[in-house]
């Protein structure tokens, strides 16, 4: 009875999103849909919190599932739950009914489709954050990619159809490079045999078959490039962001949120999971590089954000601040950073998702996003502000907040790799304390004008969404450990690589 | 040999006689194939050889035409009046790909490749006051008729070089691994330009875009597709089994010939506005990636060139049978395609998601499986590289088709005359079935290859 359920989980994440999705196709009725959804990505969140709870009492192993795929080439369907995949499958899990809550009132033309292919594109985030195949992890960030330029394109801003086609051309040419990456490590791998010694296949696509596998120097010097591409479009670290601002600021906001709350951490998890633990010998050389770009990013996308008029666009550039810190502390390869990149990895979808939600409530009553337009908000929505300020505070990593956690670890990492790297990055803080006040000082205080004027205060729906956001902050910013102890194993796992 | 019974279908009543036949002629494959059992045991001196792997396409190539006589046979009969002509034709060159596919001499893959192609220069004028489909066919003639020579040629230069023991036998030519001698290096290179010239590759591909663009459209589907993949089995075939050993020896040339291919065709795509000539040229773009199993000629190159060649005539084929039915080929002409016919459109967009090669679809595996054989041969890696930028490339192209079809809005003056039929959707919804069924199964073609070694 223990073996069935212990298959159900991982296969659970995946398939049930799955299944809703296509099902959602079939509604006729808008209302219908929206409850669907809802309660589909609700029944998800039940199934990721008892895969959790679960596994705190039981032996990871009981919760891999393997089932031979392509038998012959060494590809199999198997999906695994370790402590890094938890952490994201919970976000990806909680994210979603925070978003359809938060977004109950907006229509949508063709709603069955647009839910469909929501929930389509968190099976697809599932998938990758489970896959412990390198050929089903492949399979999957496409899958993940697929449904969402189609939701931007097809119910974004003016400029959607250009803005979401670089989007795609970017990520889809990083994505082939890594093709072309785990293909060959494909061909380094060991011959799989069956259990009566026989010859199943001569290599083999599985995780543990890959980390085994024996490369030299100049091998993993090529294929660190050829997988750091495709994760560093996604993230996006600096020279690759271009796509980023432009698609987050055209896509419609539910969508957004998904981009930036979850998608961009494909980018991280695909470094932890397979680029660190395969080259480490590369990374030991380029991992200067790695967080001189990553920590240029930092600087260039928070001085940038300080000048947006756009909320959208200041988000945006917000989000490749946080994102390139990550990323810095991640190739610094410290215990207490990983960790920390951990429980920011987390931290960062809910507050970046809230944040997105608060624009998205003004954008709707209002028509305008510029700073400029907009004034004295706090006048007509009081608690909307309340719940705003908040949320702006984990942005900026103010102790109580779940952000001050994470980023405090993640500093103390890279302090331990080089002081300076840290010394700048710490300018990010500053910088992000320059632009959110600047932001809320602006748009929520001072007088009312002739638009704000019109504003209402937010439905209870609305701030129901909103507050199990800063319910959220507060919970992880004061009492983390819980996530902590989530991805320790796997942390400890990744560091003694670089030993 | 079952194709005998192929032959005689070509006068009677044309569409559902063709159809009939084929399904005759697939079921006796396919009985071949699981029992190992051939129907008539004809002497003919070896000339001919069925293995799993010719055979496995032979059904390919069948099950693709019927998808095609099933989708457009009305779209056949509205070419011009001599309707038993076509179908005929079609037969004949079907005929044309199963002796190419499983010849084991020289001279039958010249008589495939001939059977194969004087019925498509007669296609390819079919449509006789159109002043196109004229031009069209008189240069595939001159063109053809070129290769023709210079593959005789090559043919000769082979036999007459190999003083040892000369022979037509493919297995017999057995050039040995070291240094060629001149009349055999001639010979190979001679044969290597007229099998290029026959699947498009460049730099011998300019035929291909006028051919395509000028014949009837329903024929440039068969021809870009099925044709093609039947000229790539003899190509692998011959180059497996005749020069296998001198492998080292040619592959730079075909390595050249591969990028060269790619890149022509995926730039020129780019900047097509006529849908049918743009996918002219992303057939010669596929063609580069179906040149990338010669290249490599391991285990994995001759799956994925079953695999490509099913993955890439089915979808080829579909969007073909949507083409036909439009009146305006300009990219323009999709525009707002998913609101006045939402099956269609999905469809379409499933077909070119797959000659992407979007995870999930055939495509994807077939480029995949192309991809693994390229890295293992592991002589030129950059070859690997430059194929997956020219299909990011091609993603390019494909995609602007989708954009057309899902976000832009259609223009009041063309109205399309959609004479479409349940049954038509029906077979498109199949037909986009089969490729994601083998997106996530290959196995049910690959496997076969596997047992015929077991």
């Amino acid at each position: 009875m223990d073996q069935n359920i212990s298959v159900t989980f991982p296969h659970a994440l995946i398939f049930f999103p799955l299944l809703a999705g296509l099902i959602t196709f079939l509604f006729k009725k808008d209302a219908a849909v929206k409850s669907w959804a809802l309660l589909s990505s609700i029944i998800t969140l039940c199934i990721s919190l008892a895969s959790i709870v679960y596994a705190s009492n039981k032996a990871l192993s009981g919760l891999a599932f393997n089932y031979e795929w392509l038998k012959y080439i060494g590809a199999s369907f198997s999906v695994s739950l370790d402590g890094m995949g938890r952490v994201l499958t919970l976000l990806t899990a909680i994210s979603f009914p925070i978003i359809f809550v938060a977004t109950y009132t907006n229509t949508y033309k063709n709603a069955n489709i647009f839910y469909g292919l929501m929930l389509l594109t968190q099976a697809g985030l599932m998938g990758v954050f489970l896959a412990s195949d390198a050929l089903l992890f492949y399979f999957f960030w496409e899958l993940a990619i697929i449904p969402v330029y189609f939701l931007c394109s097809r119910w974004g801003g003016e400029k959607r159809i250009q803005a979401t086609f670089k989007f795609f051309i970017y990520t889809f040419t990083g994505s082939l490079l890594m093709l072309v990456g785990i293909i060959y490590m494909y061909l380094q791998t060991a011959p799989v045999h069956d259990v009566a010694g026989t010859l199943v296949s001569e290599h083999s696509f599985a995780l543990n078959y890959f980390y085994e596998a024996q490369l030299s120097q100049t091998q993993q010097n090529w294929l660190f490039w050829l997988f750091f591409i495709a994760f560093a479009v996604k993230m996006p670290v600096f020279p690759f962001h271009t796509w980023q601002p432009d698609t987050y600021e055209q896509s419609p906001t539910s969508v957004t949120m998904v981009l930036s709350g979850i998608m961009v951490k494909m980018g991280l998890f695909g470094v932890m999971r397979w680029l660190l633990p395969m080259f480490p010998l590369a990374v030991a050389k380029f991992d200067n590089i790695a967080i001189i770009l990553s920590i240029t990013g930092i600087v260039y996308a928070s001085l940038i954000a300080t000048k947006q008029d756009d909320l959208k666009r200041l988000v945006a550039y917000s989000s490749i601040a946080h994102i390139g810190l990550m990323s810095a502390t991640i190739f610094a390869t410290k215990q207490i950073g990983l960790e920390g990149v951990m429980i920011q990895m987390f931290n960062h979808g809910i507050n970046i998702i809230g944040l997105w939600i608060v624009i998205d409530l003004i954008e709707k009553q209002l028509g305008v996003r510029k700073i400029s337009q907009l004034s004295g908000v706090a006048h007509k929505a009081p608690i909307l502000t309340i719940l705003l300020v908040v949320i702006a505070f984990a942005n900026i990593a103010l102790p109580l907040t779940n952000a001050f956690v994470g980023e405090f670890m993640m500093f103390s990492g890279l302090f331990q790799f080089n002081t300076w790297y840290a010394v700048i990055a710490l300018l990010s803080i500053i910088l992000a304390a320059v632009y959110t006040l600047n932001m809320v000082q602006k748009v929520f205080y001072g007088e009312t004008n002739a638009l704000t004027a019109t504003l209402k205060e937010i439905t209870v729906s609305q701030q129901i969404a909103l507050s199990i956001v800063v319910v959220a902050i507060f919970l992880t910013g004061i009492y983390p450990q819980p996530i902590l102890n989530l991805t320790k194993d796997t942390v400890a796992a990744l560091v003694t690589k670089f030993k | 040999m079952m194709f005998g019974g192929v032959f005689f279908k070509q006068k009677s009543t044309p569409k559902y006689w063709a159809i009939g036949g084929l399904l005759l002629a697939i079921i006796a494959n396919c009985i071949e194939l699981v029992k190992q059992h051939s129907f008539f045991n004809i002497d003919i001196k070896n000339m001919l050889v069925f293995n799993n792997f010719n055979l496995i396409f032979i059904i390919v190539a069948l099950v693709c035409t019927l998808l095609l006589f099933l989708l457009n046979g009305r779209d056949i009969e509205k070419v011009g009046n001599n309707i038993s002509e076509y179908f005929a034709l079609i037969f004949f060159v079907l005929c044309g790909i199963a002796i190419a596919a499983t010849f084991n001499t020289l001279l039958t893959l010249f008589l495939g490749i001939e059977i194969l192609s004087i019925p498509l220069y007669i296609l390819t004028a079919s449509d006789k006051r159109n002043l196109k489909s004229n031009e069209a066919a008189l240069k595939y003639f001159l063109m053809g008729a070129f290769s023709t020579g210079i593959m005789l040629m090559g043919i000769a230069f082979l036999y007459g070089g190999n003083s040892v023991s000369p022979s037509f036998y493919i297995d017999n030519i057995n050039i040995g691994a070291g240094k060629l001698p001149v009349m055999i290096a001639i010979g190979l290179v001679l044969i290597l330009i007229a099998m290029a010239f026959k699947v498009s590759a460049v730099p011998f591909h300019f035929w291909a875009p006028d051919v395509y663009d000028g014949a009837p459209t329903v024929f440039t589907s068969f021809m870009a597709t099925i044709v093609k993949a039947g000229g790539f089995i003899a190509f692998i075939r011959l180059f497996e089994h005749a020069f296998g050993t001198a492998q080292p020896q040619w592959q730079m040339l075909v390595a050249l010939i591969t990028a060269a291919t790619l890149l022509v065709g995926n730039l020129t795509a780019v900047f097509q506005q006529s849908v049918k000539r743009m996918l002219a040229y992303s057939s010669i773009a596929q063609a580069g990636f179906m040149l990338l199993s010669i290249f490599a000629m391991n285990e994995f190159a001759k799956q994925g060139i079953i695999l490509y060649a099913a993955a890439y005539s089915l979808a080829t084929i579909g969007i073909f049978a949507i083409l036909v039915k439009m009146n305006d080929y300009t990219i323009d002409g999709f525009n707002g395609l998913a609101k006045q016919q939402p099956v269609l459109a999905a469809t379409i967009t499933i077909f070119l998601l797959s000659l992407t090669g979007v995870p999930l679809t055939a495509g994807f595996l077939a480029k995949l499986y192309m991809l693994i054989g390229a890295v293992k041969d592991g002589h030129q890696n950059w070859l690997v590289i430059l194929a997956v930028l020219c299909a990011a490339i091609s993603a390019y192209y494909y995609f602007k088709i989708i954009q057309a079809i899902y976000f832009k809005e259609s223009k009041a003056e063309i109205t399309h005359n959609w004479d479409v039929t349940p049954a038509f959707k029906a077979l498109l919804i199949i037909t986009a079935a089969l490729i994601i069924v083998l997106g996530l199964f290959p196995t049910l073609i690959t496997d076969w290859l596997y047992y015929s070694r077991a």
